[in-house]
């Protein structure tokens, strides 16, 4: 190849060294990168791939459609109530149900939990050490650290003596050897820019939203009946209301509903006082590191999430609205529709699949899933042990799903590119804020900062959203109504001979989707395309390359032997391989051979 | 002093489910004294931290890799854990398990008693298959292993002569996953 033009813009240089990150992720999941470099040491060539086979859709096929919920919220160990929300949608737009205005607002509700508990966890603990160097915290003087975080927080936790006690307890933990989540990081890295002093801020506030996990996720019980895993129905939530009972199992009563409001509470003024602080420093840090932005300032996807009033999908009803934003176009924004066949297509040209007809892309509706391991004739090494990908030929796992032909960046970037497009009034002030604050224009958005940032203001102002929905269940209960579900289209006696859906919303991480083809009362065809599908995508037919491959081109390493710049990058998307893709190979080194049902 | 049972995999995949099909068991048998959680962790990683900093002890059921003869049980108490659960990964939910284990001792909540009863898997990469033969029949050992193990911290479980509530959605509960109507 050496120099090559891709179709969506960007140039590719193979020529340089090749450096391969495997795997990739912190904790979930199992994704490689591998990246050409020049003499510079700058990426020239990105190439994404995940290394497991994917196929909720064979192990649906034939089941009970109001069961897939339960399925689906296995495939993926962080996003269980997303896939589990997304799938009852689907399902209840096959049949035709509409669900009480309770059951919506209980549902986002248990969604906006969701996010608070992915972003905090996100940033605190899968990111930010790819910003904060822990070791260095060792050495910052409490005095001038607690000076810190009192000059750009009212937070109560901020004595001399309490982030004294933080770095004992770290300094401990290090020299005890037991490193756990310190583990495999590249302290010392030159790319590292954080004084001491935040540096040890940094690691106190990780310390206190792991605490912090353990209140948030309590909403979850309170509505799904336990968590994890909490139940869901086609129709509306499994949840009585009875607000007179002094507490009858598994019912929402007075007092239940009290440690929700509790809850949220402290979850805005963590998130407020603690994380977007946190944010606002860190990033000040780095307003020199502007790379990353790939995609994001080209083609943005968000299916939206959040209606006001239950079963009304229009962009306008959404608290984080629906739309598509090409060619970095903010004057338009086009209407996106899960269910037009021109629109979402997925493309296995470079996946490991196998279609009739590999040129063309098919809709979820007509997907089909039949797994061909194939290498092409430039891949180093052997099929179990792969030394380095042609990607001019099959080398990923992934789809590579496109829209209306577009590869497309999906997550909180691309939500709040699209709501600003949309005038969302809210989330242009959050926005325009932060780059007044931090002094940016706004094109420094569109980076691997501008991405781990949008995801904090996103959070705060999910836990915003969470109060208001909160009051409003109130007052509908107060107000004597306390319908959660809709169960007339329960017994499938009631149900056309065929039906077909699509259930769509946002996943923390990004735009997620279900396709249900119901014959016979029974599932004959199920398609997830997930957020990291859309993210991590490899190469389409006609070369355009996906969200990751844009987003690390021509960013400068300091030392690819330690690719802190890269985990930086793909870190900030939040990937989710686990449920992009299923089977991993029992050792790192090796391709999962996957026995086909 | 709390005390957590905790069955972790997933299910979907052949014998990785072995921990979340332990734990339906032991729960479907046996009825505990109330500061007795029983609970599914499925393989949601650092999400169940929560859970785990609650307890004072923790008992793990689980598929792991101990390079023993396929569906071994064994039993590793203490020190031993976390370094089972890293030493040979059978899957991604362990690499997420044993992070659970090192963040609950960074935040000074490592559970005083820890104990892991595992089976050596057959097959993993059955995808969308339930337990292979010989590890299913480990499951009526393991959940008296299980009860053993809380009798020797002083727990007293009963056994049910009734249905308990679900442990989790029963959609996904062995007999409705493996019973499926296709045919």
């Amino acid at each position: 190849m050496a120099t090559q033009r891709t179709p969506n813009g960007y140039t590719l240089d193979d020529s340089g060294r090749r450096v391969v990150v495997d795997p990739i992720c912190r904790i979930e999941g199992h994704l490689r990168v591998e990246v050409n470099v020049d003499d510079q040491n700058v990426i020239r060539n990105a190439v994404s791939t995940g290394n497991m086979w994917r196929g909720i859709e064979i192990i649906l096929k034939g089941r009970d459609p109001r069961d897939a919920w339960a399925f689906t919220q296995r495939i993926c160990g962080v996003c269980t109530g997303v896939h589990a929300l997304v799938s009852v949608r689907a399902v209840e737009d096959a049949l035709g149900i509409a669900i009480p205005e309770n059951a919506n607002t209980i549902r986002n509700l248990m969604m906006m939990t969701q996010y608070v508990q992915d972003h905090l966890v996100h940033f605190y603990h899968l990111h930010a050490l790819d910003w904060v160097d822990v070791v260095s915290a060792l050495a910052a003087d409490p005095k001038q650290t607690s000076d810190l975080a009192q000059s750009i927080s009212p937070w109560p936790k901020s004595s001399v003596g309490y982030f004294r006690d933080v770095q004992n307890r770290v300094k401990r933990f290090v020299e005890s050897g037991q490193l756990g989540p310190f583990q495999n990081a590249y302290w010392g890295h030159p790319a590292y820019k954080l004084p001491p002093i935040a540096n040890l801020m940094a690691v106190a506030h990780y310390l206190e939203a792991l605490d912090f996990q353990k209140e948030i996720v309590k909403i979850h019980a309170v509505f799904g009946g336990r968590n994890p895993h909490p139940n869901w129905v086609v129709g509306g939530m499994p949840c009585a209301i009875n607000v007179d009972d002094a507490g009858a199992v598994g019912a929402i009563n007075m007092e239940r509903l009290n440690r929700v409001s509790s809850i949220i509470d402290q979850a805005i003024a963590f998130i407020d006082q603690v994380y977007i602080p946190d944010l606002k420093a860190v990033a000040s840090f780095y307003k020199d590191w502007g790379y990353g932005g790939g995609l994001s300032s080209k083609n943005c996807l968000a299916y939206g999430e959040f209606p006001e009033r239950a079963n009304d999908w229009s962009w306008q009803n959404l608290h984080l609205p629906s739309g598509a934003v090409l060619d970095g176009d903010l004057s338009t924004v086009h209407d996106v529709d899960l269910k037009d066949p021109e629109q979402i297509r997925e493309y296995v040209a470079h996946s490991w699949y196998r279609y009739p007809d590999e040129s063309q892309g098919l809709h979820p509706w007509e997907g089909v899933t039949e797994p061909n391991f194939e290498l092409g004739p430039d891949t180093k090494g052997t099929k179990t042990a792969i030394d380095a990908l042609d990607e001019s030929g099959k080398y990923s796992w992934l789809k590579a799903p496109r829209w209306r032909g577009h590869a497309m960046e999906v997550g909180p970037l691309a939500r709040y590119i699209v709501a600003y497009a949309r005038g969302h009034e809210e989330i242009k002030a959050q926005v325009e804020g932060l780059l007044h604050d931090l002094g940016l224009p706004v094109t420094a958005l569109f980076s691997t900062l501008g991405r781990t940032a949008a995801r904090g203001l996103e959070c705060s102002y999910a836990a915003h959203l969470m109060r208001d929905q909160f009051d409003k269940l109130i007052a509908a209960i107060k107000a004597g109504d306390t319908a959660t579900a809709n169960m007339d289209s329960w017994e499938p006696s009631s149900w056309p001979a065929e039906a077909k859906g699509a259930g769509g919303g946002e996943a923390p991480r990004g735009a997620l989707g279900h396709w249900i083809h119901i014959k016979e009362t029974k599932i004959a065809n199920y398609q997830a395309v997930v957020p990291t599908t859309w993210n991590a995508s490899p190469r389409d037919p006609s070369g355009q390359i996906g969200a990751y491959e844009a987003a690390l081109l021509n960013t400068p390493m300091a030392d690819p032997s330690k690719p802190l710049e890269i985990l930086r990058t793909i870190h900030s998307f939040d990937p989710c391989l686990a449920c992009a893709a299923h089977v991993m190979s029992p050792d790192d080194q090796e391709m999962a051979v996957v026995k086909v049902r | 002093m709390h005390t957590l049972v905790l069955g972790i995999g997933n299910p979907l995949w052949a014998d990785e489910g072995f921990g979340v099909r332990a734990v339906e068991l032991l729960h479907e048998r046996y009825r505990f004294p109330p500061e007795v959680e029983v609970a599914d962790g499925g393989t949601q990683g650092l999400f169940l931290l929560p859970l785990v900093r609650g307890a004072a002890n923790l008992l793990v059921l689980d598929a792991i890799d101990f390079g023993d003869e396929p569906a071994t049980v064994r039993v590793v108490r203490g020190d031993g854990v976390p370094r089972y659960l890293g030493a040979k990964k059978v899957s991604m939910h362990q690499t997420g398990f044993q992070e659970v284990l090192a963040s609950a001792s960074l935040a000074g909540d490592l559970p005083s008693r820890l104990t892991l009863i595992g089976v050596q898997p057959v097959t993993l990469d059955d995808f969308g298959g339930s337990l292979t033969e010989p590890v299913a029949a480990r499951l009526d050992e393991v959940v008296e292993a299980a009860v053993a193990e809380l009798r020797g911290w002083g727990i007293e479980p009963e056994r049910r002569t009734t249905s308990p509530a679900p442990l989790a959605p029963t959609e996904m509960a062995r007999a409705a996953y493996e019973g499926r109507g296709e045919g």
